[in-house]
């Protein structure tokens, strides 16, 4: 009990939050030097999809929009990538910068009709976005090889780093992956993560208190869509080849699908979103050979019904259950509501003192779908 | 009280698509380790030579067997879309691992150089997706160690790993694509094709028409991408100079819902031959407007179509003497009822695949293509890459099990396709009836060029 009590101190949940991301972070750095190359780029392949999974969850955990389309900017991120390194011949980091933008200029125009579209509408909206975008990199085959799709080259590590390709490609995607981090969460965390929450949970409240809809959910759209063309860049060095078959509607509903998986609304959920998506389909074909499909939909299944609020909130909520006692406090509400105070805590040491409204807010974040 | 429905409409929609993209099935498949990975875990990949045959029947000139071949086992591994739309294709995959365990159940395991070794074949499951091919040749090759990769299916994949593939100097023999690519590309020495190339299959067709067909329009239909391409190139190419002339071309996306557009127009065109250069679901609407309009022409059905199952679905009535090219026995065929070879197939494929249906055309394909890969064995000289490598580019009539008579393999420091001759059929009763002799497009019309296959 007394452990619990300390445990509740919000400065120790603090200590206990950096000391656990210290410790991710030196498996994180420690993997690449220890697994065979194979398993080291299933692990970039982890971090290119938690990168996208988390500029989703951006949109649709904590924005309420939904994104069928996130596939087609993952496509457009890789193929600005391809088709700069292999047909103008621009070193690899360049082509970051270019992709973000046009990412995020993209992501900004398909946010406009997000302004009158909700729910199912822009969902349909989005979805056909994902499925014309095989078709039109095919059309362009003088620049994107057509259906053959293009080789790049893959980056190679300098000499200095002493790094096999494989790791050198995993700790860009590490370095990638981090950035994005910090940067969602900062986002969330910021008056504009507040607008996006407010207005998911009632838009007509959050216009009344000044929020700019318009500005704020297309805005919201562009950065995460932005997102998605990162991991783009990522999986053309990692992969080292595109092609439109690899970027068809399936991509796009993987990456939904991992991120109610992993747990919306919630920084880390991508993460384990991605981790399900890479290494489930092993483990459910391990239980049936013949159709690992039907195993692994059965798997999302459960997940959905086990678990509403992604492997995330399942650990939150656990967490929090624990803090109050073990299994004689009530569940949900009081155990969850507590939790996310202790996250506004962490708020606070970034120097934001709204502690109230976020941990308000906090709470629905939790309840997921 | 929105608020809350709008909240459960977004739950249904999520859970709505979960249940989509389990239904569409899972593409990847990544793993599937098929035991100890612990041990392997550490391995270095790359260098050949670390199992050790202790066996003393390597002769004496040959170097230590390659990675993958141990005193008793010789390891392969191949990928297929077993899950998501391409998933037919799986057949072929599952008809391979069929005739491994009938070889080595009734032909002792792997001959010549290989004698005395089972086969151990791993398959992993792509989706025909190409990053989930990198991922499972990359586990096939490092982690499973594979002998060689045999076989991967269809162009966007191998084209996603064979530089790769190459770099890493693995035998990528036989790969299940009709690309002209595979033979013309000369920076890729450790892969191969196998089945006749589109182009050559184009000059086969170009060449019936040729000599049956003399002074006729033609009408083309084909899939705008690199594969109709290749037949479309292949076609203008071989004739060129003949009095054969196309008058109408038109192209479709596989995101089209109908052809109706373009058959109308094709139709108006009112040519002799209409060259049908599609896959089997557009070939089924292509043939159903054909069985229902005015328009007769003589109906070229490219081969990759021509299963009798696409054919049925749409009529066998109104679609007699439509026309294509073969090279494998149709084990429904009746004339191959008394022949040793399909009776062979039939009885082990009964015993060694019984899941699968000998007359699908896919089962037979995997069977020949095994059948080809096991004769490509007893002509390598050692139990080695470089040597299995050698041997596939010196191919000389190598006959191979469910070939039409007449059919057989060869290559030359030059010639980097294994078959390039087909024998036309046309549409008789509810099978293909073969028709005058087994066209060899090398002696006719010389080797596929690059200019051919680029187009």
């Amino acid at each position: 009990m007394a452990i619990r009590q300390r445990l509740r101190d919000p400065a120790t949940q603090r200590w206990l939050r950096i000391g656990v991301f210290v410790l991710l972070l030196a498996v994180a750095i420690w993997a690449p030097f220890f697994f065979a190359p194979f398993r080291v780029f299933q692990f970039s392949r982890v971090l290119i999809f938690a990168i996208a999974i988390l500029g989703l969850g951006l949109l649709t955990g904590f924005n309420g929009q939904i994104s069928l389309g996130h596939g087609a900017f993952f496509a457009i991120g890789a193929y600005t990538a391809a088709v700069l390194m292999v047909k103008v011949g621009w070193p690899f980091l360049l082509v970051v910068p270019v992709a973000l933008v046009i990412t995020f200029a993209l992501g900004y125009g398909v946010g406009i009709p997000a302004l009158r579209l909700h729910g199912l509408y822009l969902a349909l909206v989005t979805l056909a976005l994902a499925v014309v975008t095989p078709p039109i990199l095919k059309r362009f085959s003088g620049l994107t090889g057509g259906s053959m799709g293009l080789t790049i080259p893959k980056p190679q590590p300098p000499e200095w780093t002493g790094l096999a390709a494989d790791q050198y490609l995993y700790f860009l995607g590490l370095i990638a992956f981090i950035v994005a981090v910090v940067l969602a969460r900062n986002l969330v965390n910021s008056r504009i993560g507040r607008a996006m929450v407010a207005i998911r949970e009632d838009p007509l409240a959050a216009q009344t208190m000044g929020v700019n809809l318009a500005q704020v959910k297309t805005l919201t759209f562009a950065w995460s869509a932005m997102y998605a063309g990162m991991a783009g860049v990522l999986f053309t060095w990692t992969i080292g080849f595109v092609s439109p078959e690899s970027f068809t509607i399936v991509l796009s509903i993987e990456i939904l699908a991992a991120l109610v998986v992993g747990g919306l609304g919630s920084i880390w959920g991508p993460l384990l979103g991605a981790i399900f998506l890479v290494f489930i389909p092993n483990i459910s074909e391990d239980i049936n050979q013949a159709a690992p499909g039907i195993a692994f939909g059965a798997l999302l299944i459960l997940a959905m019904y086990v678990f509403p609020g992604g492997i995330a909130g399942l650990a939150r909520r656990q967490w929090g259950k624990f803090l109050m006692g073990g299994g004689d406090a009530p569940p949900g509400a009081g155990a969850v509501g507590r939790t996310d105070r202790s996250e506004a805590a962490t708020k606070t040491t970034e120097g934001r003192p709204e502690d109230e409204p976020v941990a308000n807010t906090g709470h629905s974040e939790e309840g997921a779908p | 009280m929105t608020k809350h429905t709008r909240k459960r409409a977004l739950f249904a929609l999520l859970l709505s698509l979960a249940l989509f993209a389990a239904a569409c099935g899972d593409t990847r498949d990544d793993d599937g380790d098929t035991g100890d990975t612990g041990a392997t875990e550490t391995d270095s990949p790359t260098d050949g030579g670390t199992e050790t045959a202790t066996d003393g029947e390597t002769a004496a000139e040959c170097p230590e067997p390659s990675t993958g071949i141990t005193a008793d086992t010789i390891k392969l591994g191949g990928t297929y879309p077993l899950s998501g739309p391409a998933s037919a294709y799986g057949a072929i995959g599952q008809a391979v691992q069929a005739y491994f365990e009938y070889a080595n159940g009734e032909l002792g395991g792997a001959p010549g150089a290989f004698e005395g070794r089972e086969f151990e074949y791993v398959i992993k499951d792509d989706g025909y997706n190409p990053p989930n091919t990198v991922e499972a040749v990359r586990e096939l090759v490092e982690q499973e160690q594979v002998f060689a990769l045999f076989q991967n299916l269809g162009t966007p994949p191998v084209a996603a790993v064979w530089d790769y593939v190459n770099q890493q100097e693995v035998p990528q023999p036989f790969v299940a694509t009709g690309a002209s690519l595979w033979g013309l590309n000369q920076e890729h020495p450790w892969t191969i094709g196998w089945q006749p190339n589109y182009v050559s299959e184009s000059r086969v067709y170009a060449q019936y028409l040729k000599e049956n067909h003399a002074g006729s329009t033609i009408a083309v239909l084909y899939q705008n991408d690199d594969y109709g391409q290749d037949y479309l190139n292949g076609f203008k190419s071989a004739i060129e100079g003949s009095d054969l002339e196309i008058v109408a071309e038109q192209s479709y996306e596989t995101t089209d819902a109908t052809l109706d557009s373009q058959m109308t127009n094709l139709a108006q065109s009112e040519a002799d031959v209409f060259f049908n250069i599609t896959t089997p679901s557009f070939a089924a609407k292509a043939m159903g407007f054909d069985a229902q309009s005015d328009w007769n022409p003589v109906h070229l059905l490219n081969s990759v179509s021509n299963s009798l199952t696409v054919v049925g679905a749409v009529g066998f009535e109104p679609l007699q003497g439509i026309v294509t090219a073969l090279y494998l026995k149709d084990p429904a065929d009746e004339q191959f009822q008394e022949d040793e070879d399909v009776q062979n197939y039939m009885e082990m494929l009964a015993e060694y695949g019984p899941d699968l249906d000998p007359n699908n055309g896919f089962a037979v394909y995997g069977w020949a293509v095994a059948d080809s890969f096991y004769k490509l064995l007893e002509q390598t000289e050692c139990p080695t890459r470089e040597a299995l490598q050698e041997a596939w580019g010196n191919l000389n009539d190598v006959e191979f099990a469910m070939a039409l008579p007449g059919i057989t393999m060869n290559t030359g420091s030059d010639d980097r396709f294994p078959l390039e001759s087909m024998q036309i059929a046309t549409l008789q009763g509810e099978t293909w009836e073969l028709q005058g002799d087994v066209i060899n497009t090398r002696e006719v019309f010389g080797p596929v060029s690059e200019a051919v296959g680029d187009g």
